[in-house]
């Protein structure tokens, strides 16, 4: 059995690994995810888990032996967030284009400049076309429940994909929540022995990785590894009713809170998905027909399921936490907003940039999305597609 | 030899080689904008090209002489040229424009009778 307990977000990530115990982890540390490299380390030297921690001199140096460990044919698992993310970069494309299913976790934070250490989605939302499949929790739990998830997900042979499992700097990697940490044997069962494709240990067979693909190759390579992306969707489906089954907590792409006949719907990911829960509740108790619906899975991005699920809204605001830099909106705006495009029912949709730089958003800053909702569904008109919560000023 | 294509669903997942060496198929020489032309008469079988050449297309018999040129593969760098220690050189570099339609023997007489 299980057992409850009260630990952090960070915590959650680092017992995931713990219980995963990969072949490698190489990591570098950076603010707010250090904590995770170091529970790891802390692990190791107390002879809980026999994972190889190859400790670096940077994030570009940490994907590179993840990547090394993992076409040697080892399960490979590391974290970071933000810059580290960021330096990360030239790298990740090559985990995913060489299909090496390294899994990822990612307290999402703020790019500098100006120097900010807190949570935004800038680094996940920045790299959503890396070939990453991306997994964002809203909590503790689920920060522990996919990374689970997402070593099955990504080793799956259909998939062969580099996963992350992003949640929110601070908000979840240090804050203290109560969480079901299961047994170790029960989740070393769940994701079961990895058997690598074309491990380059296998002197048997040699193979190369890494080889040139000129303009009469690349691109075949490309689409190639575009389909194996694309299986994810279905695949994190599947492997979410597993862990349903395993653990009692099942999982989808996404998840329709009070949805059913929600008429005005906030889309989101993450922490703020806690409190806008918490508003829903709330307006519901006054009649109001709010719904929330929290997006789970973000690469691939599963617009047809999103849309489908959107059908009974009247006014949407997807919310992001990540500035559009100079797009028609955020980043789960615009995909949202084109998901809706072949919809039947295509209602108002308006676009909020929230949490800049760990920014607090607070219930009455949700309550304001759900008024505004309410007003441009009675009236049918937007006066503004995108506006900020909980800035100083007016925007536009 | 030349490769054959593949469709995108048939390249091996994450663009693994299996069967190693293939580069041997991927003809490089179409890149060439002059080639070296040998000239077997006053080479001493010094083997400096050999060594020196970036592709390997130095050709070498059974013997480990220095016989030729593999055309296929050559780049056309003329490091070769640089590094032959005859004087004159025994290897010299000539537009591929104007090697067009040339057997080797011409292109010898061509370059190394002046
Ligand atoms: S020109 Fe360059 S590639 Fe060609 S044989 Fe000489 S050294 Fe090798
Ligand atoms: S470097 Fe010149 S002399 Fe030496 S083997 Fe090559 S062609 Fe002959």
């Amino acid at each position: 059995m299980g057992k409850k307990v009260a630990l952090t977000g960070n915590e959650a990530a680092a017992h995931a690994i713990r219980q995963i115990n990969p072949d490698v982890v190489a990591a570098f540390p950076i603010t707010p995810s250090t904590p995770i490299p170091q529970n790891v380390a802390q692990f190791i030297a107390d002879g809980k888990m026999d994972t190889e921690l190859v400790t670096v001199e940077s994030e570009h140096s940490a994907m590179s032996a993840c990547v090394g460990a993992a076409a040697a044919g080892g399960r490979v698992m590391t974290a970071t967030s933000a810059n580290g993310y960021a330096l990360m970069w030239e790298i990740l494309y090559i985990a995913s284009g060489s299909r090496l299913p390294i899994v990822m976790a990612v307290a999402a934070r703020a790019l500098s400049a100006p120097l900010n250490i807190h949570g935004d989605h800038s680094d996940i939302m920045g790299g959503r076309d890396t070939g990453w499949i991306q997994l964002v929790a809203e909590n503790s739990q689920e920060t522990y429940d996919n990374l689970i998830q997402a070593i099955k997900i990504a080793e799956n042979k259909d998939v062969m994909t580099p996963a992350l499992g992003a949640f929110d700097g601070f908000n979840i990697s240090h804050a203290i929540e109560i969480w079901e940490l299961e047994d170790d044997n029960k989740v070393k069962e769940f994701v079961g022995e990895y058997t690598p494709l074309y491990p380059l240990l296998n002197t048997k067979e040699p193979v190369t990785h890494g080889a040139w693909a000129p303009p009469d190759w690349y691109f075949e390579h490309k689409m190639n590894q575009l389909e194996g992306l694309l299986n994810a969707k279905d695949v994190v489906v599947k492997v979410g009713k597993e862990f349903g089954s395993a653990f009692g907590r099942e999982y989808g792409l996404y998840e329709a809170y009070k949805m059913d006949d929600a008429e005005y719907v906030i889309v989101a990911m993450g922490s703020v998905c806690g409190t806008t829960k918490d508003v829903v509740d709330s307006l519901r108790e006054n009649g109001v027909k709010a719904g929330l619906l929290k997006v789970r899975l973000f690469r691939p991005f599963p617009y047809k399921e999103l849309a489908d699920a959107l059908s009974s809204a009247k006014a949407i605001a997807v919310l992001d936490r990540v500035s559009p830099a100079g797009a028609q909106g955020g980043a789960l705006f615009t995909e949202i907003r084109s998901a809706l495009y072949d919809a039947n029912n295509r209602p108002p949709v308006i676009n909020y940039t929230y949490g800049l730089g760990g920014r607090d958003t607070q219930p009455q800053h949700i309550n304001s999305v759900y008024d505004k909702l309410k007003t441009i569904a009675e009236t049918g008109k937007v006066d503004k597609q995108f506006d900020c919560l909980n800035l100083r000023g007016t925007w536009g | 030899m030349s490769e054959k294509l593949l469709n995108w669903d048939e390249v091996l997942i994450g663009g693994a080689i299996k069967d190693p060496g293939n580069s041997k198929s991927y003809e490089t020489g179409s890149w060439r904008v002059e080639r070296p032309v040998w000239n077997p008469e006053s080479c001493i079988q010094c083997m400096f090209c050999w060594v020196y050449c970036p592709d390997s297309s130095i050709l070498v018999d059974e013997n480990g002489k220095m016989s030729g040129i593999d055309y296929d593969h050559c780049k056309g760098c003329g490091i070769c040229v640089e590094q032959c220690p005859t004087k004159p050189k025994s290897l010299a570099m000539l537009l591929e424009a104007d090697a067009k339609g040339k057997s080797e023997e011409d292109l010898r007489k061509e370059v190394f009778s002046k």
